[in-house]
């Protein structure tokens, strides 16, 4: 018996039945069929507990929702906090938590002036493409191939076709995609001088983090500035330290018109997220500041939570931490492809976003219900599933680092195992 | 500023939890270096630390009011490059074999040490535990008293760029550079310290000992003295007022009472007048009594004051007394004079044999200074013996000055700034801090039968072992041929095994 106080279940069973009757039949069975029977129950640091009890090493991160950790405790005290005093707060008026949030973003934004909040990252992007529209008075967005931005209305519009299709969403004459390191196609969408962005993740999650080659986003900003679009930085995975800098873009040394920040910001405990202008594509700002609404976008809540996220993040202590995550895995996985270079053959790093790569197409599924059967849950990439994302969070202590290293050495041999029988079936 | 209007967490001791990652972080990296590279952090960390002792020891004498500035340079010296030349023939990072005993010992490091600083010798002290920590290599934070604390933070910072820039890990040398009690208190309960080092008063300690992690803290200490008839009595005199005087007596193991042997009292008294010592009068040993000892305890305002300062805020005046000397009757705990005095003030009785001198000084001992440190002036090893063995102390210093002497500057003791009380001053730690109480060993032990022979371990190194053959772990890809085969054999295999079974 599972007594959640407000709902009981009797069995993690009884739990699969009614999310297969009331929430989701295809996802609940989806992951049924890949062997990850995975329902998370408690949680806390960077550790998952199944209903069974079993516990797991996050390494998924929901794409760095939990960069700082599950229910971190000084994220725990401080909406705890928040709470015996604010609530999501009343969009129309300024804000002492929004004001506070938007001005620790924006400090530590070079270039940018302005901080729109959303409630999550597929909706700060669709401002980041209103923001860029307003100041080219262009419709036109390009984006990657196999790029990921999120479902909502002009977000859906920018990535794979199995999102959009299937609720007729797909925009072809608008969203133009183009193959990613490749600076030739990307001239030829730019060129017509008619796009109003270019939309980049500065390292592409969902299909695998592709590291991208020297120059090129450079070369791709400077395509932008020379046929007048604007260039947006999606950083909802590769912000908040994860490459070692608080924004990919700056690690990259790419300086973008907009960008867009979420998961993470949230503390993985109160949604937010946030569009950064800068002053011209932020004009609409002085024009008609009503002119983009959400309710929950911008919770006080959330913003309290945030502000607290990025004082956390510029810690001397966390800085450090993340160079040493960093530096224990580029060691690590290279002993480990020495061990394992049978079936593991490669590694995509900046800081503390990896892909590993295996050799075989759908390699990284195996590996990941191999390590799912060891104690560690990281998913692969499902726009490429040769790809392990492998996505250590910031504040990952030495112990545990070295236990989930010992674990993948042990999960190998399974990972064989289930890789061969894979080949038997196909 | 008023208060909050939220309830926030207490970012100060959240960060400084994150320090005890770090730190977990630089001993890991830390325990992979070589004697070589270790030696070579240390010596560039004493060299550094060499150079800014007279900047430190300026710095802590303005910043806490106490003690000497040459005196302290002396042992900002001691403690850096004077540690880094006592050590150097040792080596805390290889295997030790032990051919007869058939054993091999590897090297542990306590990991995440946490250390206590005390405002008496802040900066001296955190040389010293900077860098036996380096030596044994160890990941250290340092957490200085409030009355020193930036000093402190500015000399281990230093510290910390001289290890970096030799090569050492990042976090192995960190500061606490807001410390407050509530603060200290709830992170030394942390789990992620493997040793506290707690040089301080009592509740300092105490509170260590109660952390629930393994400490070593180290009680208050009230070291008597003992001058015979068989000692150089100018020698002893000259040494008594220059230890009394060091760095205005700041050192826990300075001289507390001097006992002398009647016969020679009073030429004891005129040689140490001629070192400088002010032999106070009656009155004016009342006055200091008065001054020093105040409802609340001792009044902290003089620890480490020059003797001419104390003199003059107790009403009289001394003004060249290196040290002043109050003549006591009674030495017992209820003379106030034969308490533990962290100023330049030394109680003297006399004493008419040994006997006496055993009684006297056991009894200024029995409520503070137990486990701690003596000194005798003596060429009589009888008398020499039977003080040792008769006083709860664990050190006592030999025709030497107490002061450097039971810390180990002026004998072969370990030259120390943390000197153990043992479990009569209710410490683990019986011996002066030294580089080996900072790290363990593991044992590998082979069987004693004489005909199970002790392997060749001289030349390896548990850091750089030869890499372990693997058998080339390898995809098999499918074969419909040898899947083929495999069946057929198994199915042979299993046909026998039911055979044997049914047999
Ligand atoms: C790079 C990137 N951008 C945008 C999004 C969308 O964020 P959300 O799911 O919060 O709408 C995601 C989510 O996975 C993402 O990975």
């Amino acid at each position: 018996m599972f007594d959640y106080g407000h709902f009981r279940f009797e069995s993690k069973q009884a739990l699969f039945d009614k999310a297969i009757t009331f929430w989701n039949p295809d996802k609940t069975k989806f992951w049924q069929k890949a062997g990850i029977d995975l329902v998370i129950d408690r949680r806390e640091g960077y550790c998952l507990h199944d209903m069974s009890g079993r516990r797991l090493i996050d390494l998924h991160l929901n794409g760095g929702t939990y960069n700082l950790g599950h229910r971190h405790p000084e994220l725990v005290e401080t909406l705890k906090g928040a709470l015996d005093y604010f609530d999501i707060g009343n969009h129309w008026f300024p804000s002492v938590a929004r004001a506070a949030l938007a001005e620790s973003l924006i400090k530590v934004s070079p270039g940018m002036k302005y901080a729109v909040f959303a409630p999550g990252g597929a909706e700060a992007v669709d401002i980041a493409i209103k923001s860029a529209r307003y100041a080219t008075k262009r419709r036109k967005i390009v984006s990657i191939i196999k790029g990921y931005h999120g479902h909502s209305g002009l977000s859906v519009a920018t990535g794979d076709d199995r999102f959009t299709k299937i609720f007729l969403s797909d925009q072809p004459e608008t969203f133009i995609q183009v193959p990613f390191n490749d600076i030739a196609a990307m001239e030829t969408a730019l060129k017509g001088n008619d796009c109003a962005a270019l939309i980049m993740e500065t390292i592409p999650a969902t299909y695998g983090f592709p590291i991208p080659k020297d120059g090129y986003l450079n070369a791709c900003k400077a395509l932008c500035e020379k046929y007048g679009a604007m260039y947006i930085a999606d950083e909802v995975q590769t912000g908040l330290m994860r490459t070692g800098a608080m924004w990919g873009w700056q690690a990259y040394g790419v300086q973008p018109d907009i960008m867009v920040t979420a998961k993470g910001l949230s503390g993985g405990l109160y949604p937010i997220s946030a569009c950064l202008v800068n002053e011209k594509t932020g004009e609409w700002l002085n024009e008609d500041g009503a002119a983009h609404i959400s309710t929950s976008g911008g919770a006080e809540l959330g913003c309290i939570v945030g502000h607290k996220v990025i004082e956390m993040l510029l810690r001397k202590e966390t800085i450090a931490n993340v160079d040493m995550v960093t530096e224990f895995f580029r060691e690590g996985m290279k002993e480990m492809m020495e061990r394992h270079g049978d079936i593991f053959t490669g590694v995509r790093q900046k800081g503390v976003i990896l892909g590993l790569e295996f050799n075989h197409p759908e390699g990284a599924v195996s590996v990941s219900r191999a390590l799912y059967e060891h104690g560690v849950w990281a998913i692969f990439s499902s726009l490429d599933k040769r790809v392990l994302q492998w996505k250590p969070g910031v504040l990952l202590t030495a112990r545990l680092c070295q236990e989930i290293l010992d674990r993948f050495d042990a999960a190998m041999p399974r990972a064989r195992e289930l890789l061969r029988s894979a080949d038997k079936v196909n | 500023m008023s208060e909050a209007l939220l309830k926030v967490p207490d970012a100060a001791l959240e960060q400084a939890r994150m320090m005890l990652d770090r730190a977990r972080w630089g001993a890991t990296r830390f325990q992979k270096l070589d004697s070589a590279t270790t030696q070579r952090i240390v010596n560039a960390v004493a060299a550094a630390a060499h150079g800014k002792a007279q900047h430190y020891a300026e710095w802590a004498v303005r910043e806490t009011g106490m003690g000497v500035v040459a005196h302290k340079r002396m042992k900002n010296e001691a403690c850096s490059k004077g540690l880094a030349e006592t050590y150097s023939g040792e080596n805390f990072v290889s295997p030790r074999i032990d051919e007869a005993k058939k054993i091999v010992e590897l090297p542990r490091p306590a990991g995440v040490i946490f250390a206590l600083i005390p405002v008496t010798n802040p900066v001296a002290t955190v040389y010293f535990k900077t860098l036996l920590a380096l030596m044994t290599r160890n990941a250290i934070i340092l957490s200085p008293h409030p009355g020193a604390k930036a000093c402190c933070a500015d000399a281990a910072r230093m510290l910390a760029d001289a290890a970096k820039a030799a090569g050492a890990p990042d976090g192995v040398i960190q500061v606490l550079e807001e410390p407050n009690i509530p603060l200290i208190e709830k992170l030394i309960a942390d789990e992620r310290i493997d040793l506290i080092v707690a040089t301080g008063g009592p509740s300092v300690v105490k509170a260590a000992y109660r952390s629930g992690n393994p400490a070593y803290g180290v009680g208050p200490g009230n070291a008597p003295v003992l001058v015979d008839d068989t000692a150089d009595i100018k020698l002893a005199a000259k040494r008594i007022v220059t230890s009394k005087a060091f760095d205005n007596s700041i050192l826990c193991t300075n001289e507390s009472a001097a006992l002398a042997f009647t016969s020679i009292a009073e030429s004891l008294l005129a040689a140490m007048k001629a070192e400088g010592a002010h032999i106070c009068t009656a009155e004016e040993t009342q006055k200091l009594r008065q001054l020093l000892f105040t409802e609340n305890g001792f009044n902290v305002g003089m620890i480490g004051r020059d003797g001419s300062v104390i003199a003059k805020e107790a009403g009289f005046a001394a003004p060249d007394a290196r040290i002043l000397v109050t003549p006591v009757d009674l030495v017992q705990p209820e003379e106030k004079l034969v308490r533990e005095k962290l100023c330049p003030v030394l109680a003297f009785a006399r004493v008419s044999n040994i006997d006496q001198a055993i009684s006297a000084a056991r009894s200024m001992m029995r409520n503070s200074g137990a486990g701690h440190s003596a000194a005798i002036h003596s060429r009589n090893e009888t008398n020499i013996m039977a003080f040792a063995a008769a006083l709860p102390a664990l050190r006592m210093a030999v025709n030497a000055g107490c002061s450097l002497g039971a810390s180990g500057y002026e004998t072969n003791l370990g030259p120390s700034m943390t000197i153990g009380t043992g479990f009569a001053g209710g410490s683990s730690l019986s011996e002066n801090l030294t580089p080996q109480h900072l790290m363990q060993y593991s044992r590998i032990a082979y069987n004693k039968d004489a005909s199970e022979t002790f392997g060749r371990f001289a030349g390896l190194d548990p850091l750089n072992l030869p890499k372990a053959a693997r058998p080339a772990a390898s995809l098999v890809v499918s074969n419909p041929e040898t899947d083929e085969l495999r069946r057929e054999l198994r199915k042979i295999i299993l046909e026998e095994l039911n055979a044997v079974l049914a047999a």
